[in-house]
């Protein structure tokens, strides 16, 4: 059993189910990568699995524990972080003021959590007493996973990191999920630069109408003739 | 003969400058909590002026039994005692208002026009509650020393032919708002609960990620924002003297300064409560002394060189409302947009 298990989702925002059946899951230690189509309901099944969507049936299990009923507050206190696609900082408080928030609910000594953070990012160092809304997008990303990282999670959410960034930026951030994998931490994200997050994925989702289309290593569908024709573009 | 600048300064100190700086630092203190409201609650309160009424009824009460019970604070006002007991009057009743009222527009997702009528409600309920315990008319709860220097004493202190008096209540003002204006931005820069709230008036769903508890935080603006409401609102009535109706009216002057420094900034409510106060002052002052000061006789003006009679001050609120809303809606510090 895995240590995030997401099962047999179903559910939607009201309406039609977006998510049918929609099965997905992470170890530590590995990255997860959910691709698809515009509207496959990548960033609908990022949601479900952080508690900001009401499953029809299905479950998610954390370590073992059902917290398929648990608001997303309460999983953040279980060891979720979930970095948003857009408005993802707080753009009228520092970076460093970002990172504070971020570790909002722990009492005790943040600082070699942010030092850490830092060391990763070096850029927000410098840039610590600035405005976050004043960065780059490039720079904002790194805020906004700072910021998640800040809890000390075991499971890093990020939906679609890499949006709007430019392809140098875009490498940078990969390159750090991979420093972030080797502290243990699962990482599942969604991502709309199929291709080159399949690069770094350990698993890989390809989701079609809510389902699992596909599922294997990053490298296996990279390689697979099929997915490659219909979704990375031959 | 020549221009006489010494007299000009002073009469314009006296008329303009020293009422000017008290007025501006009451409005400030009201635009604050509507400012502050505004930020994390995301509704222009309309019952702000009517909750600063009922705190300063409080304190009004709590003033007189003190008077009775022969307690006083000596040459400062015993309105200053009963500040406290107004402070926490005014945050119970805010309090009482949002778990009543405004917390079920909240839990339902009401759009911000349904809170803004819903606050229209709540302002009427303390507007009847106000007249039905201390009635419509003037109060007057000021006692003390009245003046710091009186006008005759800086006649003679100085030999000028014009006078500078200078209150108390005026003094005190200044002074008060300035503490709590410096201890208000002080939490709000510097702990961990004020970061909190400015994280939540940035970025609602992005502060529920980081674990902020939203119902901690309204509570918290609201106890702040009826505190300001209760000191600015009892330091008016030290200054002026207490009446219903009129704080009624103040809210027209404390929103038009809330949202010339841009609704939801802090700084930008203080600097629309003298961006406010002095425009007010400026245009209905009668200049025609201050002119036979500093021009020949004969250009002299015959009428009172008053722009427009106290009677409209409001006025000047209003229209600064109008022409920030239509050139800049986002004020002078870049708030949001109402």
């Amino acid at each position: 059993m895995s240590f995030l298990e997401a099962r047999n989702m179903t559910g939607g925002y009201g309406g039609a189910d977006i998510l049918n059946g929609c099965t997905i899951s992470v170890d530590r230690g590995e990255i997860a990568v959910i691709v698809g189509p515009n509207g496959a309901g990548k960033s609908t099944a990022m949601k479900a699995v952080f508690g900001m969507l009401q499953l029809r049936t299905g479950s998610v299990r954390l370590a073992g524990t059902d917290i398929t009923r648990l608001s997303p507050q309460d999983r953040v206190h279980r060891g979720m972080a979930f970095v948003p696609q857009t408005s993802n900082v707080f753009v009228t408080m520092t970076v460093q003021e970002n990172l504070e928030m971020g570790a909002f609910l722990r009492r005790d000594d943040i600082s070699g959590t942010m030092e850490r953070v830092f060391a990763l990012f070096p850029v927000l160092r410098d840039k610590r007493q600035q405005p976050a809304g004043e960065l780059s997008g490039g720079q904002r990303q790194q805020v906004a996973i700072g910021r998640a990282l800040m809890t000390e999670p075991v499971l890093l959410m990020l939906d679609e990191p890499t949006a709007g960034v430019s392809p140098m930026v875009m490498d940078d951030l990969f390159a750090r999920m991979i420093e972030i994998r080797r502290e243990g931490i699962a990482i599942l994200m969604a991502e709309q630069n199929a291709r080159q997050a399949l690069g770094i994925a350990d698993t890989g989702y390809v989701l079609v109408t809510g389902e699992n289309r596909y599922t294997d290593t990053g490298a296996a569908l990279l390689a697979d003739p099929d997915v490659r024709r219909a979704f990375l573009g031959g | 003969m020549l221009p006489d600048l010494p007299h000009a300064i002073v009469l314009l100190g006296n008329y303009v400058v020293v009422p000017g700086l008290a007025y501006a630092a009451q409005l400030a203190l009201g635009a604050l909590g509507i400012t502050l409201v505004f930020g994390i609650l995301r509704f222009a309160n309309l019952a702000h002026g009517d909750l600063m009424a009922f705190g300063t009824m409080v304190a009004v009460l709590v003033t007189w039994q003190f008077q009775a019970w022969g307690l006083g604070l000596g040459p400062l006002p015993t309105g200053l005692l009963a500040l406290p007991v107004a402070i926490l009057a005014a945050s119970a009743a805010a309090l009482a208002a949002d778990r009543l009222v405004f917390r079920y527009y909240r839990r339902v997702h009401s759009a911000p026009i349904v809170l803004v009528m819903a606050s229209v409600g709540v302002m009427f309920i303390l507007n009847g509650i106000v007249r039905f315990i201390i009635g419509p008319d003037d109060q007057s709860f000021s006692d003390g020393a009245r003046f710091i220097i009186r006008a005759r004493e800086f006649r003679q202190l100085t030999g000028l032919e014009e006078g500078l008096a200078i209150k108390t209540t005026q003094c005190l003002t200044v002074a008060v708002a300035v503490v709590v204006v410096a201890a208000l931005f002080w939490f709000l820069q510097r702990t961990r609960t004020g970061k909190s709230m400015r994280a939540y008036s940035d970025n609602e769903d992005l502060a529920l990620l980081s674990g902020i508890n939203p119902d901690r935080v309204v509570a918290i603006t609201w106890i702040i924002a009826a505190s300001l409401a209760a000191i600015a609102g009892t330091l008016y009535g030290l200054d002026k003297s207490f009446k219903p109706f009129t704080y009624f009216q103040l809210l027209l002057p404390m929103f038009a300064a809330a949202i010339v420094g841009g609704i939801g900034q802090p700084l930008g409510a203080i600097a629309g409560g003298f961006i406010v106060a002095f425009s007010e002052l400026t245009v209905t002052y009668a200049y025609k002394k201050f002119l036979h000061y500093l021009l020949p006789d004969a250009w002299e003006p015959t009428g009172l060189a008053q722009l427009l009679s106290t009677d409209y001050k409001f006025a000047v609120s209003f229209v600064i409302l109008v022409l920030v809303l239509l050139f800049r809606p986002t004020g002078l510090f870049r708030g949001r947009l109402l």
